[in-house]
């Protein structure tokens, strides 16, 4: 177990501080060099300049505090936890700090990246270590003046007593404390003497979104700003032909047409304008490779899986003995669509290329990347670029890929004109990079009641499991164990769809291991604990799933859901995955309506080390399981000729209020490292969906959207 | 072009824009009421939800210049001096994640509480589900439209 108030913190000057001119301090510290030890620093760090900074605390003499958070804010509440670390060390009250995001450009950026859940985890030491450095800085302050030793120093909620009954508030010593040298070797916190991580604190920005301010990119305006409407070629494998823009610009409110690539913008003083005249330009689409359908896509996958071409991508033991000698041999396919993101404020951005600037404003998990690739795109420098990132309506990884930012800034370019592109919903659906569609094809070998061999494959489109998957759970658990993968590429874009590589691959083998505990007669609880009991702690440094963790995961989502002990009418299912460094174990229970299985609960349990902050990690828990229940349940995406069959919301069916089940979550109670939330609620989501609905109807459900392939109703069933 | 009087929010706004302009976009681009958002502009998700006399409605196919004789409130118009209580439910439970649907939920809600002060759980469902939230949150938003009606009784 890790020790929680000594970090392994070795970097020296990753912290500097400087006296502001109107009174206070502004401690600056370089977010990613200082949280990552695998990290490339962007400059030499034993020379870090003020400008080399990306994040940043400002205190005031009155003793208010302004955390300048670092990380894109997509929803999944870092611009809330983050800041709460930092004021936990620094000690402060919660009520006196304001947490902005931070305004970064090309000197301030080093890498700013929301994807992964990695934001907490990462920045845990670092944000602590701050903190901490910040208080000791004032206590050495508060001491010089009374003359005494440090140590006899108590601090509490942003007061420094001497021991003798005076105290200073920190405003009071603040300007003496930002001409100190910067401490290191500082003393964190007990977690048990947190007063602030732990506990709820309401979102930062809850104000500006229930009444309604400008916060996310599309709230973004600028002077002569025009609204950009693009369109792209309607199909994957298709290019532009010749086009006629006159109806275009004759709209009135439309300004000018550009041609770019394959792509053609309307610009327009309003959106309405630019819309009405991205419809009136005719364009003629010619072929530019093949344009594919949803069947063409279930024959080369199901070609892959039935070949011998696949890479291998882990062994263990030998699998062909432990099938020849089986007992019993298990062999279940499934199969998911592709799926696009659809984040609620669709994709957008604002560019202001001029001679001397590039001012880029709007929603992105990438901001790094993305500059550095628009400044490639046209030919500029990367100390031209202003990026400052809004708060995001939605990312679910679709945020990372900087396609949208590259169109307005080449736009604006050939424009020479600020430009903010707005997607449609229709373009944000069809210009999508989807999750791409996977089949799996899962095997397993049973002698004398246990599970001697486990066979995976994976036929992907553009490819999706990667680096250390392949060592997941059951890897380390049985012992003649492969993975193969195989892709087929396609034209269509595919990418990071929350829980990516593992959100569909969670549900398959969840749901394969229902059906095995089903062959086996043994409940599917303890088929897990079971086959967990095998794992041998630090046997494989590439398997990072702790065994002992997901046990005790398991065991409290079992216990918190009356696993097996349930009322009758109501049928369960199960499944646990550990993705994104955090365990989740997920029961859900399924009741008959009408004839059909309706989700009512769900009850889930989470091991993300400590809890920063219980109300948001709660949110994201229940998001992601219902997103991961919805989608299972409804999301159908298919391409026609190249051509995504839906691209709005009328036949493209998300989750709504009267199909979600109630989310009951609880966090296994330890005082390890936290890990993040914003993905690892979502894999186990489907696989339990469909065990419970097979032990409500008898029916197992092998390829999604389930609704698709449910058993019309049937009140025979058992209800 | 066409120049016409809205009443949103209490105030009279002058407008100058095309006759077919959604109401939407004449608060988004040329009132900079940039609470009501833009989701689908179909009319399927909810986000751009306003009151026309009282009564939530999509405002993303609604052509504006249709709604002279009508009382609009918009997200920015429902709070006077306090919270409206259905905010205040919403600040309480901490409901939003991203937070881009919460103002369409936020005007649904309050103009069904309006009509149905005392609703019981499926009468909730009902009356939000036509509201997309695709970060999911429905639970949270459940129990704030309950919150706020016994704020309101």
């Amino acid at each position: 177990m890790e020790n929680q108030n000594k970090t392994t913190f070795s970097r020296r000057n990753f912290i500097k501080t400087s006296a502001l001119a109107s009174g206070g301090i502004l401690i600056g510290f370089n977010f990613i060099t200082a949280c990552k030890e695998t990290a490339t620093p962007p400059v030499d760090v034993a020379n870090l300049d003020f400008k080399d900074f990306n994040a940043f605390i400002k205190i005031a003499e009155n003793g208010y505090v302004t955390i300048f958070s670092p990380n894109p804010e997509i929803g999944q509440g870092v611009k809330t936890s983050m800041p709460m670390i930092i004021a936990e060390e620094l000690d402060v009250p919660w009520e006196h700090v304001t947490v902005a995001q931070g305004a970064l450009d090309n000197k301030n950026f080093t890498r700013q990246v929301a994807g992964g859940s990695q934001s907490i985890r990462f920045g845990w030491d670092a944000l602590r270590q701050t903190g901490a450095t910040a208080r000791q800085m004032l206590v050495n302050a508060a001491a010089a003046k009374w003359g005494i030793d440090a140590k006899d120093c108590k601090v509490s909620n942003g007061m420094i007593d001497n021991g003798s009954g005076e105290t200073f508030h920190y405003g009071d010593v603040v300007n003496e404390a930002a001409l100190l040298e910067v401490p290191e070797n500082v003393t964190l916190k007990d977690p048990k003497d947190y007063k602030i991580i732990g506990k709820d604190a309401i979102n930062v920005d809850i104000d500006k979104i229930i009444t309604g301010e400008p916060l996310f990119g599309l709230d973004y305006k600028e002077d002569g700003m025009l609204i950009a409407s693009v369109l792209r070629p309607p199909a994957f494998g298709q290019k532009l032909g010749n086009f006629d823009d006159a109806k275009a610009r004759s709209v009135s409110g439309v300004k000018d047409v550009v041609k770019f690539g394959d792509k053609i913008a309307v610009l327009a003083t309003n959106t309405w304008a630019a819309m009405k005249g991205k419809k009136a330009l005719e364009a003629e689409w010619m072929a530019d490779g093949k344009m594919e359908n949803t069947e063409d896509h279930d024959n080369e996958l199901n070609k892959l899986l039935d070949s011998n071409k696949l890479d291998l991508r882990r062994e263990d033991g030998d699998v062909k003995k432990a099938f020849a000698e089986a007992d019993k041999v298990l062999t279940r396919t499934y199969e998911s669509p592709f799926l696009p993101h659809n984040c609620m404020e669709p994709m957008n951005f604002y560019a202001n290329v001029t001679a001397d600037k590039i001012h880029l404003v709007g929603p992105i998990q990438t901001p790094a990347g993305t500059a550095k690739r628009i400044v490639d795109l046209i030919e500029r420098n990367e100390e031209d670029i202003h990026l400052e990132m809004t708060r995001m309506g939605g990312g679910f990884g679709r945020r990372l890929y900087g396609d949208f930012a590259l169109e307005a800034a080449e736009i604006s370019n050939m424009a020479k004109k600020p430009v903010q592109v707005v997607f449609s919903r229709e373009d944000d659906m069809a210009a999508g990079i989807y999750r791409p569609a996977i089949k799996y094809r899962i095997s397993a070998s049973v002698k004398d009641g246990e599970v001697t061999g486990y066979h995976l494959k994976e036929a992907a489109i553009n490819s999706n499991m990667y680096g250390l998957i392949p060592n997941f759970f059951p890897a380390g658990a049985i012992q003649n164990y492969k993975v193969e993968t195989g892709s087929y590429n396609s034209n269509i874009t595919t990418g990071a769809w929350r829980a990516p590589y593992t959100n569909f691959l969670a549900f398959a083998e969840q749901s394969f291991f229902d059906e095995l505990a089903e062959l086996l007669e043994v409940d599917a609880v303890k088929l897990r604990l079971n086959l967990l009991k095998n794992v041998q702690h630090g046997a494989d440094d590439r398997i990072q799933y702790s065994a002992e963790r997901m046990t005790d995961t398991i065991k409290l989502a079992a216990e918190k859901s009356n696993w097996g002990k349930t009322k009758s009418g109501v049928y369960q299912g199960f499944a646990a995955y550990y993705s994104h460094n955090t365990h989740v174990a997920e029961v859900v229970d399924v009741v008959m309506k009408n004839g059909k299985p309706t989700v009512d609960k769900v009850t889930v349990a989470v091991d993300c080390g400590i809890v920063v902050n219980p109300t948001g990690a709660k949110n994201q828990v229940e998001g992601g399981v219902i997103d991961g229940i919805g989608h299972a349940m409804y999301g159908n995406f298919s391409f026609e000729k190249g051509k995504p069959k839906d691209t709005n919301f009328n036949t493209y069916r998300l989750i709504r209020m009267k199909e979600t089940p109630i989310v009951e979550t609880y966090f296994v109670d330890n005082k390890l490292s936290p890990t993040g939330l914003g993905e690892p609620g979502l894999p186990p989501a489907g696989g339990a969906l469909a065990n419970a609905i097979k032990a409500a109807t008898n029916q197992r459900l092998y390829n999604q959207p389930f609704d698709n392939y449910l058993n019309p109703i049937n009140t025979e069933l058992k209800t | 072009m066409a120049s016409f009087n809205l009443k949103i929010n209490g105030k009279s706004r002058s407008v100058n824009a095309d006759e077919d302009t959604p109401l939407l976009w004449v608060l988004r681009d040329e009132l900079n009421l940039v609470g009501t958002k833009f989701g689908c502009g179909i009319g399927q998700c909810g986000a751009c939800t306003v009151h026309v006399d009282g009564v939530a409605t999509r405002s993303c196919l609604l052509p504006a210049s249709r709604l002279t004789d009508s009382e609009i409130t918009t997200i920015e118009g429902l709070a006077t001096k306090e919270l409206h209580p259905v905010q205040e439910a919403w600040k309480t439970l901490d409901v939003p994640q991203c937070g881009y649907c919460q103002a369409g939920q936020i005007m649904t809600a309050t103009s069904f509480l309006k009509q149905n002060p005392a609703p019981n759980n499926d009468e909730i469902r009902n009356a939000m589900h036509g509201n997309l939230c695709r970060c999911a949150s429905y639970n949270r938003i459940e129990k704030a439209v309950a919150l706020a009606a016994k704020k309101l009784s």
